[in-house]
């Protein structure tokens, strides 16, 4: 058994002395692991941190083995963010989420492009928290949780949407809501597509998506907490958005 | 012996055989330094550097008490520096870095300690000499986060290494070298 295929690095793991086991993220092939023989090497540091773009090929005797890698980086993205903390921490929020929510050696091509792109502009400019939320979006949808938010649940109307509901993902209206309205959560206006005014907006659509994750999704998948990493990434978030004062 | 790091099957049964040929000159020696050490070694309860009282050379110097703490990942960090002989001032070891991976949070690290020094030792500067690594800088951000504001921050530079050439270097390398250059 082999294939070739190109991959996002999400995590390695040292095995024994000399030795390493990757988890890649792969178009043709999802989520796959592998050891890589001397990748525990000094050499190889550098071309292992998680997010680098990698040149993969996977061997093994019978499919269902770990089987092993040999790899060749196509492009470092760690450089890129080391020196930016949101930039870090979105990144570590993406590969955490990645990790988390994907089963073993099952493509998912699209969500692949979208994580190559979106680990791609991180650090590049101030576009990314935006398509960061659009990515959490599809996340949801390709594991099956996917929030519709183009009608409302009760009337069908396409304006107004102001809330959705935790139960079917659906948008709602507030007249809609009507005495429920304390028990939906709320529809930021940059969920239904609008330009965010401010990282602020932003934040605060990631809370409505992370409830889903934390109570859909994570529940569904292993019933475990989400990675602390995206906690990380929204409270930098917030951070930036509301600055604290600094202590004299 | 062949438990040991860096040593294999073979390898540990001709270091052995070696002691055992030098039993006066070498395992003798070895052997009662090796329970000297067991006996005395111990993590520093200031810094954690491993010394043989309570409080480790490095702290109990006055003349390093200058202000500056050099904020470190592990003992092997700290003996990295010392062996530069450049800094001049005490060190922090964090016991580790912050890692998703392998479930270590901010509570298994002595971040809290390294905050209470800033006072109980009148710190100016912290420099954080964490590794270039994912792990390493979540959790120089983390710290930087934790200390704003109460004292000045710096760290390590990044990039080409004394000896280096560009055409060897990984593109990681140079791309922070570039980001992180400076005017002539």
């Amino acid at each position: 058994m082999d294939w070739r295929d190109t991959g996002i690095l999400l995590s390695a793991r040292p095995h024994a002395e000399t030795s390493a086991i990757l988890e890649v993220f792969t178009p043709a092939h999802g989520r796959h692991m592998g050891v890589l023989r001397g990748g525990a090497s000094r050499k190889q540091a550098a071309n292992l941190q998680p997010g680098t773009q990698l040149d993969l090929t996977w061997r093994a005797r019978l499919e269902d083995h770990i089987g092993a890698f040999t790899v060749e980086p196509q492009r470092s993205r760690a450089a890129v963010v080391l020196a930016d903390r949101l930039a870090l921490a979105g990144m570590n929020a993406v590969i955490a989420l990645l990790r988390f929510c994907l089963p073993e050696r099952e493509p998912h091509p699209a969500l692949y492009r979208r994580s190559e792109a979106l680990l791609d502009l991180m650090g590049q400019g101030e576009l990314w928290p935006l398509a960061y939320l659009r990515w959490e979006l599809a996340l949801l949808e390709e594991m099956g949780f996917g929030l519709d938010l183009t009608a409302c649940a009760v009337t069908g109307a396409t304006e107004g949407l102001v809330y959705v509901s935790p139960r079917t993902g659906r948008a709602v209206t507030a007249e809609g809501a009507g005495e429920y309205a304390d028990r939906l959560l709320p529809l930021p206006p940059v969920l239904r597509g609008e330009d965010p005014e401010s990282d602020a907006d932003i934040a605060r659509a990631l809370g409505t998506t992370g409830w889903f994750l934390e109570h859909r999704m994570a529940q569904a998948l292993r019933d475990k907490a989400l990675p602390a990493a995206r906690a990380a990434y929204v409270d930098r978030l917030m951070r930036l958005a509301h600055p604290s004062p600094r202590p004299e | 012996m062949a438990r040991l790091p860096g040593l294999g099957p073979r390898s540990a049964r001709r270091a052995v055989l070696h002691l055992m040929a030098k039993r006066g000159m070498l395992l003798m020696p070895l052997a009662e330094a090796m329970a000297e050490v067991a006996r005395t070694a111990r993590d520093c309860l200031n810094c954690g550097n491993i010394g043989t009282a309570d409080i480790c050379p490095i702290c109990a110097d006055e003349a390093r008490a200058n202000g500056l703490l050099c904020v470190v990942e592990d003992v092997a960090d700290l003996w990295a520096m010392e062996r530069s002989g450049v800094f001049k001032g005490r060190y922090h070891v964090l016991g580790g870095t912050l890692s998703a991976l392998d479930g270590v949070g901010p509570d298994d690290l002595r971040i809290p300690q390294l905050a209470r020094r800033i006072e109980a030792e009148a710190i100016s500067e912290i420099i954080l000499a964490l590794g270039a690594t994912i792990d390493g800088q979540t959790t120089a951000h983390y710290i930087a986060d934790q200390l704003e504001g109460r004292v000045a921050l710096s760290s390590l530079a990044q990039g080409v290494p004394v000896g280096g050439e560009l055409d060897y270097l990984d593109d990681g390398t140079i791309t922070a070298a570039l980001n992180a250059r400076k005017r002539m």
